[in-house]
């Protein structure tokens, strides 16, 4: 065990303990955070732990997108507004939520839980592609965008993916790789440069 | 490396993220040899790093010695080979580099050697070459620089001079065999005049050179085979890209 709990007593270095294993939680503030819970009232203590609890009990996967979800289809599949004719394919549920928030796409989601990584030993099998093409064969699907991150493994999924789809004859875009808001040209690398380039836009 | 920052060139060969927004990263450097480092915040989209340390980017590079690992302060990417990024086939075969080059080497030992052989096959692969002949020339010129230059004259097992015919093949005997040895040995394969031609050749001249051979599909396959059995013998391991890479390639002959 680490230093840094010795002094407390077993259960609240225990408490620190699982709180230092979160992300972004370093040691001081896991500490902090255990007397912070420490000192509140019991039914404030219950209530984080019925939260906690609660995301493992009520939570699932859409069976039409494999957004993690706590009814089925999904709050988003089962929106009739939206436009099922186009689907947006992402790596991990989390990352719906940004593109959801620029409130541009009104579209359905694919999520496909993970990226081919080659020297990882990540094949296509490990990821929901298979799901994907079954939505593409039943359902009157015009476009498939392609959302994965800007990094080597998920442009080989998006090109792997596109080479599966285009066949179909469904047309299939990718998001334009442009420069960062807020950062600087200076500072750019040259794929980001020369694919912001690529995907300029009339002003 | 007595002082605190240093720079150098390097090709990124590996990356793991490393806490929230950080990056581990394995270089392979010009000076130095294998060497990994963080990239701080490089998973951030705002981040200065992050297109520079992306895997297959040579870059010039800043790095600060840390207590255990040193830490990348500036990262300016020389060339990030577009065009292997733009293709699904190069992309991998860069996979399959990083992973060759990272299972040869240990870190901290310069090799500026294979530093500029490497380079050299990234830079011809986003050029026009023939991506196969890139790789295989790279696999031979690997192998004989890290200490296992196959032997191609004689009999690797007897010393008799090799008879123009067909003969076998056996990395653990650690070159080629004469017919009388090889016909034995459960581990040899053959390997033909041509293929032997090929190798010998390869493993004195430059990759210009190496590119006037005309190499037929048979002896492409011949060639490939044979460097992947010795790569393997000698990892004792197949390496993880290699499966995506002939994945890739009966997909692509099936839709053909
Ligand atoms: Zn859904
Ligand atoms: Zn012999």
């Amino acid at each position: 065990m680490n230093s840094y709990f010795l002094p407390a007593a077993k259960p609240i270095s225990r408490l620190i303990e699982e709180l230092h294993k979160l992300p972004g939680i370093g040691p001081k503030t896991a500490q902090r955070l255990a007397y912070h819970l420490l000192q509140a009232p019991p039914e404030k203590s219950r209530d984080l732990a019925d939260a906690i609890l609660g995301i493992k009990e009520n939570l699932r996967l859409c069976s039409v997108c494999l957004n993690i979800t706590d009814s089925d289809p999904c709050g988003i599949c089962s929106d009739e507004t939206r436009d099922g004719m186009k689907i947006c394919v992402v790596e991990e549920p989390i990352d719906i939520m940004p593109l959801e928030r620029t409130r541009k796409f009104r579209g359905l989601y694919h999520v496909l839980h993970g990226v081919i990584s080659p020297s990882d030993g990540i094949k296509p099998e490990d990821l929901r592609i298979k799901e994907l093409l079954d939505r593409l064969g039943s359902n009157s699907v015009t476009e498939v965008i392609l959302a994965t991150n800007p990094n080597v493994e998920g442009e080989a999924t998006s090109m792997y993916i596109q080479r599966l789809i285009t066949p179909l004859g469904i047309r299939v875009t990718r998001l334009a790789r442009g420069l960062p808001f807020g950062g600087d040209l200076e500072y750019a690398d040259d794929v980001t440069l020369s694919r912001a380039l690529e995907g300029r836009q009339e002003m | 490396m007595t002082s605190r920052v240093y720079q150098t060139e390097a090709i990124i060969i590996k990356r793991h993220k490393f806490g929230e927004a950080d990056r581990l990263i394995t270089l392979f450097t010009s000076d130095f040899g294998k060497v990994r480092a963080i990239a701080k915040g490089a998973m951030r989209p705002k981040s200065k790093l992050g297109g520079n340390v992306e895997l297959l980017s040579y870059s010039q590079l800043m790095l600060a010695r840390g207590r255990n690992l040193d830490i990348i302060t500036q990262a300016q990417a020389i060339d990030n080979f577009l065009p292997i990024r733009d293709s699904l086939e190069l992309m991998s075969a860069g996979f399959y580099l990083t992973e060759l080059v990272d299972a040869f080497t240990e870190e901290n030992v310069e090799d500026r050697e294979l530093f500029s052989l490497f380079l050299n096959t990234l830079k011809e692969m986003a050029g026009s070459s023939d991506m196969e002949r890139a790789l295989r020339y790279f696999e031979l010129r690997l192998l004989s620089h890290m200490g296992y230059r196959p032997q191609l004259q004689k009999c690797a097992n007897c010393s008799r001079q090799l008879e123009p015919e067909a003969n076998y093949y056996s990395p653990h005997q650690g070159g080629a065999l004469c017919r009388e040895c090889g016909y034995p040995d459960m581990s040899a394969r053959t390997i033909s005049v041509n293929a032997l031609k090929v190798l010998r050749l390869w493993l004195k001249c430059d990759y210009a050179t190496a590119c006037r051979v005309k190499l037929t599909a048979d002896l492409s396959r011949e060639i490939k085979n044979l460097m992947r059995e010795n790569i393997r013998y000698l990892l004792e391991k197949q390496l993880k890209s290699i499966e995506w890479m002939d994945r890739l390639n009966s997909e692509q002959k099936n839709h053909a």
